[in-house]
């Protein structure tokens, strides 16, 4: 009896084996299929982590990258041609390279854009160089990216760690927060993370701050009422969280919880994760790298088109993937090319780009970091909120109208790169 | 470091234990009478979390703690009658495949329907703030989560144990072939033991909405935890899981206050040690049936 089930057992799963081959091999023949029927579209490959922890900002990514390439298309393409997006979700670096294989020899695409992880981020910079093909990095914060790996197809709009750590820096020794003052930390154990600590650290301890405490929490912590309770035996002067994605948003959720009497900053602000806290759970001042309360009229314009085809705002993920995209269309544009080598070359000579702010970007030419104004943003009251997105309020653009873009960035000697 | 530190945070572990119990507890029925190692456990957790925010939105929290369970309940029903049912006597490695595929198509039904973004859940005005026990401080809300779960395996334990339907389940999980002969029918028992382990797992995915949040992997991410808690407590035991809960809960809250890098590992290396001295976990007993 017993053979006799087992061999229907081998049937089915055989059958069911077959079935899933079917279909596996109906996915991949019919892929190439719709990318044949546009033999003259310009391509640029899209890439990003749409699931994990932090997948909630991929999705925002990726939408506001199909909206600059719709707009592109309905305003007549680039150099008479239509632009098309093929995206890819990059869940790792091992998978992030693989994937830019795929774009760049599979469906040709002219240059790639995205990604949010700085281990991944590191991943397509090394094949993008290896492709020649220009790699815009619109979501992965390491200053190590600009630094130590920095390379000549490698452009950065995301604002580096340093960047994030000297806006709310700047702002907090301007308030007298920082000399004397005893930080608590909790950081993401990797490569973020570490370089985030190492960062912040630096500008604390350069103006007088000490580190009391720090603690390398791994990602995807679900419960943080162990680290909180050890803070509340430290007493520190401040709470700063150097996490990312929803590790964020369980931090702020289970801190708030607590009522500590010590006031929380970090080094990284993504809107997502603090949309998903909610109001009730914020508190404190952030920095920001860009928001759509922003009262400059072409990021009202961009916020409106963005909430009218999605149905709500974009946040600060959204905005560098719209920028990127939007980036890339110049370089054709200008360059008349889809050449990549000119396309850096343009980059790297100064142009000077709307990326929706106060003040036009251009990219650094020894680290190909997007030079920007960020924002010191300060968490709303919720009787003022006027939605469920309404959370902060715009304290200054640092560095301020008349103050270097230079000033948040790191120095040469503070991370140098060498572009091969 | 002084002692009463070392104190609160095993306190803290116990608490926080608790809720991973309601989890792993489902988990652990699911598997002793079905056979059935349902990977989408965390499915149902997240299921449980976004059905409590719907249902908070129109009768508040305490109506999602009450109804978000049973719809949960009422979900694996019906995937019990349409889908597992058929699998029971075929290779196991079915039902692995077949609840794998469903915890993935599950993720991405949630991402859809309710978005990739994370959905705010605030903690209940009427359990906001804090209890303090001499220098001890304990969040309201979290010692209603240890009443709820401490609840939820007292009122399993005296289902499993005290009625007669506990009785079948009990002899089913030991002998099925038996339970047949004797004239009773397990269908109908193996469809209420699916929707009470997944109907635990909605509410532990409920109580955890205001802490964690809510967003479409939380159920992926807290399925290994309720996994290696039902291995160490040893398969099909009852109280095994809840001693392997609160002793995981412990270790863990150990290791974030002495080395918070190994605070996720930790509760590995116990399993590892546990599987070591007992092959079988804490509370394992020989299954015939298993062997």
């Amino acid at each position: 009896m017993t053979s006799a089930r087992n061999d229907q057992t081998d049937l089915s799963r055989r059958a069911l084996l077959k079935t899933a081959a079917a279909g596996v091999g109906a996915v991949a023949l019919g892929f190439p299929a719709i990318v044949r029927s546009q033999p003259d579209a310009l391509r640029i490959g899209h890439l990003t982590p749409r699931t994990g922890f932090l997948g909630q900002l991929g999705e925002y990514g990726l939408n506001a990258a199909s909206l600059a390439v719709e707009e592109t298309n309905a305003a007549g393409g680039v150099l008479g041609r239509k632009v098309e997006l093929i995206a890819e979700d990059s869940v790792n670096p091992g998978v992030a390279v693989t994937k830019v294989q795929k774009l760049v020899e599979r469906d040709k695409v002219l240059c790639l854009l995205g990604e949010i992880s700085s281990a991944s981020a590191l991943a397509i910079a090394e094949q993008a160089n290896r492709y020649k093909v220009p790699y815009i990095n619109t979501g992965a914060n390491s200053d190590e990216l600009r630094g130590k790996n920095c390379n000549r197809f490698m452009f950065h709009v995301e604002g580096c760690n340093t960047m994030y750590t000297k806006t709310i820096g700047l702002w907090q020794r301007s308030k007298n927060l920082i000399r004397g003052a005893k930080w608590y930390m909790l950081t993401a154990d990797y490569a973020f993370g570490h370089d985030l600590y190492r960062v912040s650290t630096r500008f604390l301890t350069e103006n007088g701050g000490a580190v009391l405490a720090n603690d390398m929490v791994p990602t995807n912590t679900a419960d943080y009422s162990a680290y909180i309770l050890k803070i509340r035996q430290a007493k520190p002067d401040f709470v700063y969280i150097n996490l990312a994605g929803t590790d964020q948003t369980t931090f702020l959720k289970q801190y708030k919880e607590y009522s500590l009497p010590f006031p929380l900053a970090g080094g990284v602000m993504d809107t997502v994760p603090f949309w998903a806290a909610g109001l009730d759970s914020l508190s404190g001042h952030w920095q920001s790298l860009w928001y759509h309360g922003l009262t400059v009229p072409a990021a009202q314009a961009f916020t409106r088109r963005f909430s009218d085809k999605y149905g709500k705002p974009p946040d600060n993920q959204a905005w560098g993937d719209y920028v990127g995209v939007k980036i890339l269309l110049r370089a054709m544009a200008e360059t008349k090319s889809t050449e990549g080598a000119k396309w850096v070359a343009y980059f790297e000579k100064g142009a000077s780009f709307d990326i929706l702010k106060g003040r036009p970007g251009t990219f650094r030419k020894w680290d190909h970091q997007l030079l920007q104004e960020m924002y010191v943003v300060k968490v709303k009251d919720k009787k003022d909120a006027r939605d469920k997105w309404d959370i902060f309020e715009l304290i200054q653009p640092v560095p301020g109208a008349k103050e270097s873009l230079e000033l948040i960035q790191p120095t040469q000697k503070e991370n140098p790169c060498t572009l091969a | 470091m002084p002692l009463f530190v070392i104190l609160e945070h095993m306190a803290n572990g116990l608490l926080v234990g608790s809720y991973y119990i309601v989890l792993a507890l489902g988990l652990s029925l699911i598997f002793s009478l079905g056979g059935v190692v349902n990977l989408a456990h965390g499915a149902f957790y997240a299921t449980g979390a976004y059905l409590a925010w719907e249902v908070q939105r129109r009768l508040g929290f305490f109506g999602a703690v009450a109804l978000s369970p049973l719809g949960v309940a009422l979900v694996g029903v019906v995937i019990e009658r349409l889908f597992l049912r058929r699998l029971y006597r075929e290779d196991p490695g079915l039902t692995l495949l077949f609840t794998f595929g469903l915890a993935m198509a599950a993720e991405q039904s949630l991402r859809l329907i309710w978005g990739a973004t994370g959905l705010p859940f605030g903690i209940p005005e009427a359990l906001r703030g804090q209890i303090f026990l001499g220098d001890f401080i304990y969040s309201r809300y979290r010692l209603a989560v240890l009443a709820v779960s401490a609840g939820a395996v007292l009122g399993s334990w005296l289902l499993l144990n005290k009625t007669p339907f506990g009785l079948i389940v009990r002899a089913g999980t030991r002998d099925p072939e038996m339970v047949r002969a004797l004239g009773i029918a397990l269908s109908p028992i193996l469809t209420a033991v699916f929707a009470l382990g997944v109907g635990l797992a909605g509410l532990a995915g409920v109580m955890s909405a205001p802490l964690a949040g809510v967003q479409p992997a939380m159920g992926t991410e807290i399925l290994t935890a309720a996994f290696v808690i039902v291995v160490i407590g040893g398969l099909g035991s009852f109280w095994g899981v809840v001693y392997a809960g609160l002793l995981v809960g412990v270790v863990r809250g150990l290791t974030v206050l002495f080395y918070p890098p190994a605070a996720e590992a930790s509760m590995y290396a116990l399993m590892v040690l546990v599987l070591l001295v007992r092959p079988r976990g804490l509370m394992g007993e020989k299954f015939e049936r298993f062997e």
